[in-house]
C-alpha cells in the first residue's frame, strides 16, 4: 500500500513537472489556452471537445459562417438550397469557446503564438490548424483565379457552388458538360464522382439531349465498382469517364474557349468544371508544418506536426495515411486531437486512438451509396484496419439504395449538429 | 519534497483538463458523426448514446458475425474486438 501509495506519487510529481516545464501556463495556475484555426468540420469540432475538456479555447475563422461542401453537389444541381449548407458559430460560442472573426497571418512557434489579421495576437499552449485546403492555381496551366471565374472548380462551397449551377441551368438542351478531376490526393475522394452522377441526373430529366465528360487524372477511384455500375444502369450514352490510361488526364485548359486539353486532343465544353489539384490551407505553410507535397505529416496518435511541436493539424490538410479528407474524418480526427491535448496537458501520454469514416455518396436523388473505414497508428500513419471497412454491395436491391440516401441525410443533419450546435 | 511535488500535482490537476476517468475508449468517439448525442425525432439512423451497454454491445456483436442486415456498421464492427466493442458500449451507455 505505500510503495504503491508512492509510487503513485513519484508518478504524479514526474507529471507535474513535465506539463510545468511544457506549459508554463498550467503551472501558473491559469487554465491552459489552446487555438484553434480554422471553423469547418475540423476546427470547430475539436474548438467545442477542447473546451468540454475544461480549456480555455480561442477559434479563428474569417468568415461568420461555414459553407458545407457535402450535400453541395445537391445544390450544385438544383436539389437543395444553399441556405441549407451555411452553419453560423452561434453553438460553438456556447460551448464555452471564445470566437474570432478574423484571420490568422502567421504563427511563431518559437513564441507559441498566433498573429491576427488585426495585427494583435494570441498565445497558445497548444495550437490546432484546421485550415482545410487550397486550391492550387499553379498547377494546370491555365487555369488560375480568373480561369475559376469562367471555369468554376466548385471545390470550396459558397459562390463557386452557385456559378456552377447557373452556368448549367443557363446551358442549352444538347450542350456538352466536361469535368476534369485532379490525381490524389484531394478533398472528398469519392465527391467527383458523386458531381458527375448528379449532374448526369440533372442532364438526364432536364436537358436530355446533352453530354457529360469526365476527363480523370486516375485510373482507380473511390467506390469506383458502385459508381461504374450505376452509371451503367442510369445514365448509359449521357455519363462518359475517360481515366487516365485512355487520355483522360487534362494538361491545360484554355478559359477564353472553355477548351480543356490533354495529350490526346482538345474538348471545348459548354460548361466546365475543373477540379485542380489542392494543398493545405496557406497558414499550414506559414506556421511551417506543412512538407514539400503541401500537405502536413503529423504523429497518428496525437495529431502533433511531425515538423513543429506544439502544433496539431487535422482534417483535409493533415497526412492521415489511409484516411481519406472527408467531412467525417475530419470530426473523428477533432475529437481524437482534443482529447489527446488534453492528456499531454495533464502531463499524460495520450492513448492510441482507433478512428473511423463513413461516406455516403448520391448516385441519385433515390439512389446512396457508401464506404467506411476503420484506422489505427501503424507504423507512424493511419492504417486501414485489416478485415473492417469497405463499400456498399454491388447487387444490392433499390430498397437498400434508398436507405443509404436517407441515411446520408441523416448523416448530414446529425454531424452539423454535432460540429456547429 | 514528496509532499511540495504533489502539491504541485494536484495545482496542475486543478488548472488542467478533467480527468481522464471518462475519456472514450478507442474509436467511441467517432459514433457520433451518425448517432446523434442528444436524439432526433425520425432520425433513420437511431440514438445509441445513453441506451443500455448490454443492447449496444449485442448490436455491435451481431454486426461483427454478420448477421445483421448490412449497413455501414457491419464494415465498422469487424474493426473492433469483443473486448473493444464492450468497452465502446459501456462508454456510449454513459453518454447523455
Amino acid at each position: 500500500m505505500t510503495t504503491a501509495t508512492l509510487g503513485r506519487r513519484s508518478v504524479l510529481a514526474g507529471a507535474a513537472a513535465a506539463a510545468a516545464v511544457a506549459h508554463p501556463a498550467v503551472a501558473q495556475g491559469t487554465r491552459a489556452k489552446v487555438v484553434v484555426v480554422g471553423g469547418g468540420f475540423g476546427g470547430a469540432s475539436c474548438a467545442r471537445a477542447l473546451s468540454r475538456e475544461g480549456l480555455e479555447v480561442t477559434l479563428v475563422e474569417p468568415e461568420a459562417s461555414f459553407t458545407t461542401c457535402p450535400f453541395s453537389n445537391a445544390v450544385i444541381v438544383g436539389l437543395r438550397g444553399m441556405e441549407a449548407q451555411r452553419f453560423g458559430y452561434d453553438g460553438v460560442r456556447r460551448t464555452g469557446v471564445v470566437a474570432v472573426q478574423t484571420a490568422a497571418t502567421a504563427v511563431d512557434a518559437e513564441a507559441r503564438r498566433v498573429i491576427l489579421a488585426a495585427g494583435s495576437t494570441l498565445p497558445y499552449d497548444r495550437l490546432v490548424l484546421s485550415p482545410g485546403i487550397d486550391l492550387r492555381f499553379d498547377a494546370l496551366p491555365g487555369y488560375d483565379e480568373h480561369a475559376a471565374e469562367v471555369l468554376p472548380h466548385a471545390w470550396k462551397a459558397g459562390a463557386q457552388t452557385l456559378l456552377l449551377r447557373r452556368q448549367l441551368e443557363a446551358m442549352e438542351d444538347g450542350g456538352t458538360v466536361v469535368m476534369a478531376v485532379p490525381p490524389n490526393p484531394y478533398r472528398c475522394p469519392p465527391g467527383p464522382y458523386e458531381r458527375a452522377s448528379l449532374i448526369a441526373h440533372y442532364l438526364k430529366t432536364r436537358k436530355p439531349r446533352s453530354k457529360l465528360l469526365v476527363l480523370d487524372a486516375k485510373d482507380a477511384f473511390s467506390k469506383q465498382r458502385l459508381f461504374e455500375s450505376a452509371w451503367r444502369a442510369l445514365y448509359p450514352g449521357l455519363l462518359e469517364h475517360v481515366p487516365l490510361s485512355a487520355g483522360g488526364k487534362v494538361a491545360s485548359v484554355d478559359p477564353a474557349t472553355r477548351t480543356l486539353s490533354t495529350d490526346f486532343g482538345d474538348h471545348r465544353a459548354t460548361v466546365a468544371n475543373v477540379i485542380p489539384p489542392q494543398q493545405a490551407g496557406r497558414i499550414a505553410a506559414l506556421a511551417g508544418v506543412a512538407d514539400r507535397s503541401g500537405w502536413c505529416p503529423i504523429d497518428p496518435v496525437s495529431f502533433e506536426s511531425r515538423l513543429r511541436p506544439g502544433i496539431h493539424v487535422i482534417g483535409d490538410a493533415a497526412i492521415a495515411g489511409a484516411m481519406p479528407k472527408s467531412a467525417f474524418a475530419a470530426n473523428a480526427q477533432a475529437k481524437v486531437c482534443a482529447a489527446a491535448i488534453a492528456a499531454l496537458l495533464r502531463g499524460e501520454t495520450p492513448p492510441e486512438p482507433r478512428l473511423i469514416n463513413t461516406c455516403y455518396s448520391l448516385v441519385a436523388p433515390d439512389y446512396g451509396i457508401s464506404v467506411a473505414g476503420v484506422y489505427r497508428p501503424a507504423n507512424g500513419l493511419l492504417a486501414d484496419v485489416e478485415g473492417a471497412g469497405g463499400v456498399s454491395p454491388l447487387d444490392a436491391p433499390p430498397v437498400v439504395r434508398a436507405l443509404e440516401a436517407t441515411y446520408a441525410e441523416d448523416w448530414f443533419r446529425t454531424i452539423t449538429e454535432e460540429v456547429f450546435g | 519534497m514528496v509532499r511540495a511535488a504533489l502539491a504541485a500535482a494536484l495545482a496542475v490537476a486543478a488548472a488542467g483538463p478533467a480527468s481522464a476517468a471518462d475519456a472514450a475508449p478507442p474509436g467511441a468517439s467517432s459514433c457520433s458523426g451518425c448517432h446523434a448525442v442528444s436524439g432526433r425525432d425520425g432520425a433513420a439512423v437511431p440514438a445509441i448514446h445513453g441506451r443500455p451497454a448490454e443492447e449496444i454491445a449485442a448490436a455491435m456483436l451481431a454486426y461483427r458475425r454478420g448477421e445483421a442486415s448490412p449497413t455501414v456498421m457491419d464494415r465498422i464492427a469487424k474493426g473492433f474486438s469483443e473486448d473493444e466493442i464492450r468497452a465502446i458500449a459501456a462508454w456510449i451507455a454513459a453518454q447523455r
